[in-house]
């Protein structure tokens, strides 16, 4: 990989030594990998929990922070990646492990399906359109006795397939691999020309064809990639609870919690969805004795910094002391127009 | 026959509700470019207000609303004022992203406060007295929506095509640099919009919680319809609104005739159906003026 | 001393468009800001009509700094600008266009009659969309528009951009008969002779900064030429 990628044209982007954040996420996959060896069952789920999120919360950004499509129906891909590893593996016997990537592909296939329809909407019009779809497969669910209409679906006799030590810590497995596989997947897509061309299109669609560059093919590509990820989340979420209703899994709160996430972190870095997400949970944790008062501070705290500090908690860490842990290149997103 | 005429009718009657919650969308939309998240939640919170204002004075529901209305205005004009101006220099997304923010608040102080629980505004015998014309049956209550609907639009265009403050508005909308040259105070006009966008949301919600029982999470599902009826009737037409909302009517009506979980799916495959062939909508802006 | 601008710097986000542009203006006078494209001539209006907030500096009107007041609280003071371009507003009829200048509630002088007197081809148009008369129609109804608010200062951007000669001098010669009421006059243009003729003093203003005045007597054409185009 270049450290200083060249368009042609007047785009030049000066990229910084990829090599800090990398190295400290490589160490901590290695203790995350070891960790089911002391680790409770209980710290294990909680941290399946931590990871769909995180998955589901950089998918986000991906989307929106480096393209500007702003999405809040990604519960149309969560539900549709946690159905399609609960069919598929109640229905065939599959490893229910591996059918959490099944449940990525069927998202990814009904983000291709339904793209056409979706990209005819502009910026916040988009956002309700994704909307739109998740309600349409949670209707499909809750008339489809197959997939266990209102009542849900549930894993429990999957599971007893699988030898009792690694029914939670395969899950967390899997969601490892997927977490690390996401941040170098975002990382390096980034990095590399593509995504020069994806913030591009992102900074200025109309400069971005100018120099050439195939701004639908590239929306596509990342809203494929995006609901890919979101499905295999939603999969290794619901495999983490084992059970399954189309009202919880295709609610919007679940796009808020993610959006939140983000916005607090700081939309359009790596690091921000980490910070968000660890903040969630520390709300979460901390103020559960009061019922959904720690949903209300969230959204608050997210209202708040939209208005004052639309870089989020990592934005104002790293202007403060001048750390770039994923040097992308990319910075705000929240532009006119 | 009879039955898809009076599949048609209810349709009709039904998509009247959803032209005026969507005309209140339209409105934020058109004048402060804001698309409202929150709007379905502060329809569901209109009616817990005409409860809660109800219950207080004893009163019918059909006559709250007349507090219930200026409530909603101040309210829009503060929320204006206070938050969404502020975030509409970040460009149209940051007030998407607040409202939706202020949705899942919503949400949660609603069931803190009302408990899960749905409910209902109680207007007693009218809620099912319907006029029998041969072999229909026609609710009186559908038709007083249908008719307020009427009414509501009627006064709407008269105050954008008639009055100085619709002018003003108008000019806001095409220009907002050159209508503060002219003296106007624009974030002012678009608190002033939002007011009026939540005058009707307070007309629509107090009507929706009598036509159907709510509870907190009841607004994601209006926004969808009121959004769709905006979509299908076309962006920027407030008549179009009006078209759209029948549509999305007629559309779920038919749907639950084939099938009683089906009429939202069969709303939402229409509201597809039209981003692919006529993504323009019905009566768009441009061909308007074509 | 009707209007006085001091050190008046100001730009776009990171573009500084103005480095200390010094201007003073009699009432009652008229002044040519002259100079190229991209010079900012256009920048340094907006300041004066608060579109754009200045960084520093202060702009002195009737005494009073007005460098951080919002648009429509200068407009209430008395200022008024035809925009570059026009702009009208595109849903209004001809006469809500003219109305609309009315919005800020200064005493009345100028009236829907006065405006159709001063611009006759106009009273034919009233009812019609704002956006379908011609080029020179439109300039009309931009300058009535800005008089409706009756203004004691007015700013015209580029009014002959795009126009045919003999409008220009319809337009510039109404103006003449306007000013003789005692309104003070800024108008920016990129014809020189055109500006120099119809004002009392002009100024020059090369990226951003003012690089030559003059009165219209003393005008140098040599000079001007050499300040317009730098070396
Ligand atoms: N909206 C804007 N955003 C960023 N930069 C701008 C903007 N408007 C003007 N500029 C810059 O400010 C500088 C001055 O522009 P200005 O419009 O004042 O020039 P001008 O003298 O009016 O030119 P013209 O004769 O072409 O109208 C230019 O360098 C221009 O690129
Ligand atoms: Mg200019």
């Amino acid at each position: 990989m270049p450290d200083t990628p060249q368009v042609k044209s007047s785009f030049s982007w000066q990229i910084k030594k990829p090599i800090a954040g990398p190295i400290i996420l490589a160490l901590a996959a290695v203790f995350c990998a070891v960790f089911p060896l002391f680790g409770s069952t209980g710290t294990l789920r909680l941290m399946n929990e931590i990871m769909a999120l995180m998955i589901m919360a950089q998918a986000w950004n991906l989307l929106a922070g480096f393209t500007g499509f702003v999405s809040i129906g990604q519960q149309a891909f969560i539900g549709i990646g946690a159905y399609g590893l609960f069919v598929t593996s109640i229905e065939t016997g599959l490893n229910p492990f591996a059918a959490v990537f099944l449940g990525g592909l069927a998202a990814a296939v009904v983000g291709i399906l339904s793209a056409p329809a979706l990209f005819r909407l502009r910026g916040p019009y988009f956002a309700i359109g994704t909307w739109v779809l998740a309600e349409l497969f949670r209707i499909v669910i809750l008339n489809t006795q197959k997939f266990g209409s209102g009542s849900g679906l549930t894993l429990a006799r999957v599971i007893k397939t699988i030898p009792r030590e690694y029914r939670t810590s395969g899950t967390y497995w899997v969601a490892l691999f997927l977490t690390v596989f996401t941040i170098f997947l975002v990382y390096f897509l980034l990095r590399s020309r593509f995504g020069l061309a994806v913030r591009t299109v992102r900074d200025n669609e109309a400069s971005a064809e100018s120099v050439g560059v195939n701004i639908l093919r590239i929306k596509f590509i990342v809203f494929i990639i995006s609901a890919f990820l979101t499905g295999c989340a939603g999969a290794i979420s619901y495999l983490n609870t084992m059970f399954i209703n189309p009202y919880a899994t295709f609610s919007v709160e679940w796009s808020a919690l993610l959006i939140f996430v983000v916005i607090i972190g700081g939309i359009g870095t790596i690091e921000g969805p980490f910070i968000g997400v660890l903040f969630y949970f520390f709300l979460r944790e901390t103020l559960s004795d009061f019922g959904t008062w720690y949903i209300i501070a969230l959204g608050l705290v997210a209202i708040a910094m939209m208005l004052f500090v639309p870089n989020g908690l990592w934005g104002m860490v790293s202007k403060r002391f001048n750390i770039n842990l994923f040097p992308t290149g990319a910075t705000v997103v929240m532009k006119k127009g | 026959m009879i039955a898809w005429i009076d599949t048609l009718i209810q349709g009709v009657l039904l998509g009247g509700f959803f032209a005026l919650s969507g005309l209140g969308l339209s409105l934020s939309f058109g004048i402060m470019h804001i698309v409202n998240i929150a709007h379905g939640d502060f329809l569901v919170v209109a009616a817990y207000l005409c409860l809660v204002i109800c219950g207080l004075f004893g009163l019918n529901p059909l006559l709250a609303i007349i507090i219930v209305i200026p409530l909603m205005f101040l309210f829009g004009y503060a929320l204006q004022k206070t938050i969404l101006n502020k975030g509409v220099d970040g460009g149209e997304l940051s007030p998407l992203l607040i409202t939706f923010g202020l949705s899942i608040i919503l949400h949660n102080l609603l069931q803190e406060f009302f408990s899960a629980d749905a409910k209902s505004l109680d207007v007693g015998a009218f809620e099912v007295a319907s006029l029998n014309i041969g072999p229909l049956h026609i609710g009186w209550l559908p038709i007083t929506i249908l008719v307020t609907t009427l009414v509501v639009y009627y006064i709407l265009h008269q105050i954008m095509e008639s009055t100085k403050f619709g002018m003003i508005v108008r000019a806001t909308v095409d220009d907002p640099e050159i209508t503060s040259l002219m003296g106007v105070d624009t974030k002012k006009i678009n608190c002033l919009g939002m007011g009026l966008s939540m005058t009707i949301v307070g007309i629509a919600g107090t009507l929706f919680g009598i036509k159907s029982s709510f509870f907190p999470l009841a607004g994601g599902l209006q926004l969808l319809f009121a959004f769709e009826a905006v979509i299908i009737g076309g962006m920027g037409s407030i008549w179009g609104t009006l078209l759209g909302g029948m549509s999305l009517g007629i559309a779920q009506t038919i749907g639950y005739r084939i099938g009683s979980g089906w009429g939202e799916f069969a709303g939402h495959l229409v509201f597809f159906l039209f981003l692919l062939l006529k993504p323009s909508g019905l009566l768009s802006k441009e061909t308007q003026h074509a | 001393m009707l209007l006085e601008i001091k050190e008046l710097k100001a730009g776009y986000g990171e573009i500084q468009a103005l480095f200390g542009v010094e201007l003073s203006l009699e009432e009652g006078s008229t002044l040519a800001l002259i100079g190229a494209n991209g010079a900012g001539k256009s920048s340094l209006l907006r300041c004066i009509t608060g579109l754009i907030r200045p960084t520093g500096g202060q702009i002195l009107y009737n005494k009073k700094n007005i460098a951080a007041y919002r648009p429509y609280d200068i407009s209430a003071m008395g200022i008024a600008m035809v925009p570059e371009g026009r702009r009208l507003f595109p849903s209004l009829t001809v006469e809500e266009n003219l109305i609309m200048g009315q919005c800020n509630k200064r005493e009345q002088e100028w009236t829907l009659e006065r405006v159709y007197d001063l611009f006759p081809p106009l009273k034919g148009f009233r009812k019609r969309m704002g956006t379908e008369l011609s080029g020179g129609q439109q300039q009309m109804v931009a300058v009535g528009r800005a008089l409706m608010s009756n203004p004691r200062l007015l700013l015209c951007d580029e009014l002959s951009l795009g126009l045919a000669p003999v409008v220009i001098k319809d337009i510039y010669r109404t103006l003449e008969t306007v000013t003789k009421t005692g309104l003070s006059l800024i108008i920016v243009e990129q014809d020189i002779n055109q500006a120099i003729a119809a004002s009392n003093s002009f100024l020059c203003i090369r990226e951003g900064e003012i690089v030559l005045s003059g009165t219209r007597e003393n005008a140098d054409r040599n000079l001007i030429a050499k300040a317009y185009f730098g070396n």
